[in-house]
C-alpha cells in the first residue's frame, strides 16, 4: 500500500515536472482554419520555444468556429479562413477591438494524387473525364465558397455540380482526394505545398483572377483579452521569422 | 419551415434505412441462426465481431471502409473490376456501410429470440416429419415474431440515426447521401438554427414514437 503510495507521487512528481511551464508563461487556445493545420504546427513550435508560452490548437471550418464560440467555446485567438467572419464577430463584440488583422493570403489549388493528372491550365475540369470533384462545403469553409467562385467564373458550376462530393473542412476535402475515392479537388496550396514545391500528385494553381483573394483574418478573442499568450502569439505571428514559415507554404502576404 | 433540401435529406434517409433494414433481415438470419444454434469454437469470435460496431467509434468504422471502399482499399478492388466503381459517396456505400453499422441491432434480437424457442419445437416438428426449411418457415418464424420486429425497429432507427459514418464517406450530395443528420449538423455549423431546430425535433418525436411502439408491442420481451 505505502509503496504503491509512494509509486504514485513518483509517478505525480514526473508528471508535473512534464507539464509544468517556467513562471510566467501562459497557455492561449487557439482556434486555427483547417487549411493553416500545417504552417501552424510548425508556427506554434516555433512561438513555444521563442517566448516560452503554450499554444493549444484546434482544427476544424471556420464556420464552425464561429458557431462554437459564439456559444461559450474557450478559445482565446481564432485564425480565420476568411476576413468576413472575424469581421462580423468584431461588430458582434465576440472579439478584442483593434486585434484583427491579415495574418495570410491563400490560394487555391485543383490538386489529384495521381501525378500528370492535373494539367498547368486545369483543362483537365473540362474533359470530365472524373467521378468527382472534391470541393470544402462552401457553406462553411471559404475555400470551399471560392471553389465554386471560379467554377462560375470557367462557367463550368452546373455541368459539374452532380459530381461534387463536399469535406466538412478543406481538410476532409483534402484526405477525400488523397485517399483516392475523389480523382481532384479544390484544396488549398499550403496543404499540398511545403518550401514551395509540391509535395506530391499533380495541382494546378487557381490565378488570384477566378476568385476574390482569400484574406484570412485573426482576431483575438473576448476571452483571450486579459491573457498575455494571446497578444505574444498575434505579435509572433508578425514577426519576420513567423513570416517567413507562412510564405514558405505558398501563402501571400 | 422545411426546406426542399430538408425534405430530400428526410426521404433518402427513409429510403437508406428501408434498404438497409431488409437487407440486415435477410442477412442477419442466418447469422444470428448460427450463432443460436452454433456449438462451434468460433462461436465466441463471430459473435465478438458481430457486436463490434456497438462499441467502435463511427470515425473507425468510417475510416476503414473508406480506405477499403476506396481505389486502392481490397473492397474497391473488387467493386472496380466488376464495373461497379468506387462505392464511397454513393448510396449503394452508404447502404454498404449501414449494414455494416447497424449489423449487431439486428443480428442480436433475433439471436435471442432463436435461442429462447429451444429444442423441443424443432424436435417436435422433425418427428412429424417437417424438412429443415419447412420448420424454419413454419415453426420458428413465428415463434421468434418478437425477434424480428425489434430487430426491425431497431435496425431501422439505427440506421436513421447514424452520422459519424456518413460524414467521413458520404460527401454529402444532395439527394444521394445527405441524410438527415448531416443535413442538421450542416444547418447548425452554418448557424440556421430554426431549420436544425424542425429537423431535430422531428428526430426526436421519431426516435421516441419508435420506442414507444417497440416497447408497447413488446413488453420486457417475456414472449421470447
Amino acid at each position: 500500500m505505502f509503496a504503491f503510495l509512494f509509486r504514485f507521487s513518483v509517478f505525480r512528481a514526473c508528471l508535473l515536472a512534464l507539464f509544468s511551464s517556467p513562471a510566467l508563461a501562459a497557455q492561449v487556445q487557439v482556434a486555427v482554419a483547417s487549411n493553416f493545420t500545417a504552417p501552424m504546427q510548425r508556427l506554434a513550435a516555433d512561438f513555444e520555444r521563442s517566448t516560452g508560452h503554450q499554444a493549444r490548437l484546434s482544427f476544424a471550418a471556420t464556420g464552425k468556429f464561429y458557431a462554437q464560440i459564439r456559444n461559450g467555446a474557450p478559445f482565446d485567438v481564432l485564425l480565420a479562413a476568411d476576413d468576413e467572419i472575424p469581421a462580423r464577430m468584431d461588430k458582434e463584440g465576440l472579439t478584442v477591438p483593434g486585434s484583427r488583422f491579415t495574418y495570410a493570403t491563400g490560394q487555391l489549388v485543383l490538386w489529384s494524387a495521381t501525378p500528370g493528372y492535373v494539367d498547368s491550365q486545369g483543362a483537365v475540369l473540362k474533359q470530365a473525364a472524373f467521378r468527382h470533384l472534391a470541393i470544402a462545403n462552401p457553406r462553411l469553409a471559404p475555400y470551399g465558397a471560392a471553389a465554386i467562385e471560379t467554377l462560375d467564373k470557367l462557367g463550368l458550376r452546373t455541368a459539374l455540380q452532380p459530381r461534387f462530393v463536399q469535406g466538412e473542412n478543406i481538410a476532409q476535402t483534402l484526405q477525400f482526394v488523397a485517399s483516392g475515392n475523389a480523382e481532384l479537388g479544390f484544396v488549398a496550396v499550403s496543404q499540398v505545398f511545403e518550401d514551395g514545391r509540391l509535395k506530391s500528385g499533380s495541382a494546378w494553381r487557381v490565378p488570384p483572377g477566378l476568385h476574390a483573394p482569400i484574406r484570412q483574418d485573426a482576431v483575438i478573442l473576448e476571452r483571450g483579452r486579459g491573457n498575455p499568450a494571446a497578444h505574444a502569439l498575434i505579435a509572433y505571428l508578425k514577426s519576420a521569422p513567423a513570416r517567413a514559415i507562412i510564405g514558405a507554404y505558398g501563402y501571400t502576404d | 419551415m422545411l426546406s426542399e433540401s430538408d425534405w430530400g435529406a428526410i426521404r433518402l434517409t427513409l429510403e437508406l434505412a428501408s434498404v438497409t433494414t431488409a437487407l440486415l433481415l435477410v442477412i442477419g438470419t442466418p447469422i444470428a441462426w448460427w450463432l443460436a444454434r452454433t456449438r462451434s469454437a468460433w462461436k465466441g469470435a463471430v459473435g465478438a465481431l458481430v457486436a463490434l460496431p456497438i462499441v467502435l467509434p463511427p470515425t473507425v468504422i468510417g475510416f476503414y471502409l473508406l480506405v477499403a471502399m476506396g481505389p486502392n482499399g481490397p473492397v474497391g478492388q473488387l467493386t472496380q473490376s466488376l464495373g461497379l466503381g468506387v462505392l464511397p459517396f454513393t448510396f449503394a456505400g452508404l447502404v454498404v456501410a449501414s449494414i455494416v453499422y447497424s449489423l449487431p441491432f439486428v443480428v442480436q434480437p433475433l439471436q435471442n429470440a432463436f435461442e429462447a424457442i429451444g429444442e423441443r419445437p424443432l424436435e417436435a416438428a422433425a418427428t412429424l416429419r417437417a424438412s429443415p426449411l419447412d420448420t424454419f418457415f413454419s415453426v420458428v418464424l413465428p415463434l421468434a415474431r418478437p425477434g424480428y420486429l425489434t430487430a426491425t425497429v431497431l435496425g431501422f432507427a439505427h440506421t436513421v440515426g447514424e452520422f459519424g459514418v456518413v460524414l467521413m464517406i458520404g460527401g454529402n450530395i444532395p439527394d444521394k447521401t445527405r441524410v438527415v443528420s448531416v443535413q442538421i449538423y450542416d444547418h447548425v455549423e452554418a448557424l440556421e438554427y430554426t431549420q436544425a431546430h424542425w429537423l431535430s425535433a422531428g428526430m426526436v418525436m421519431f426516435s421516441f414514437v419508435v420506442l414507444l411502439i417497440l416497447y408497447s408491442l413488446n413488453p420486457t420481451g417475456r414472449r421470447r
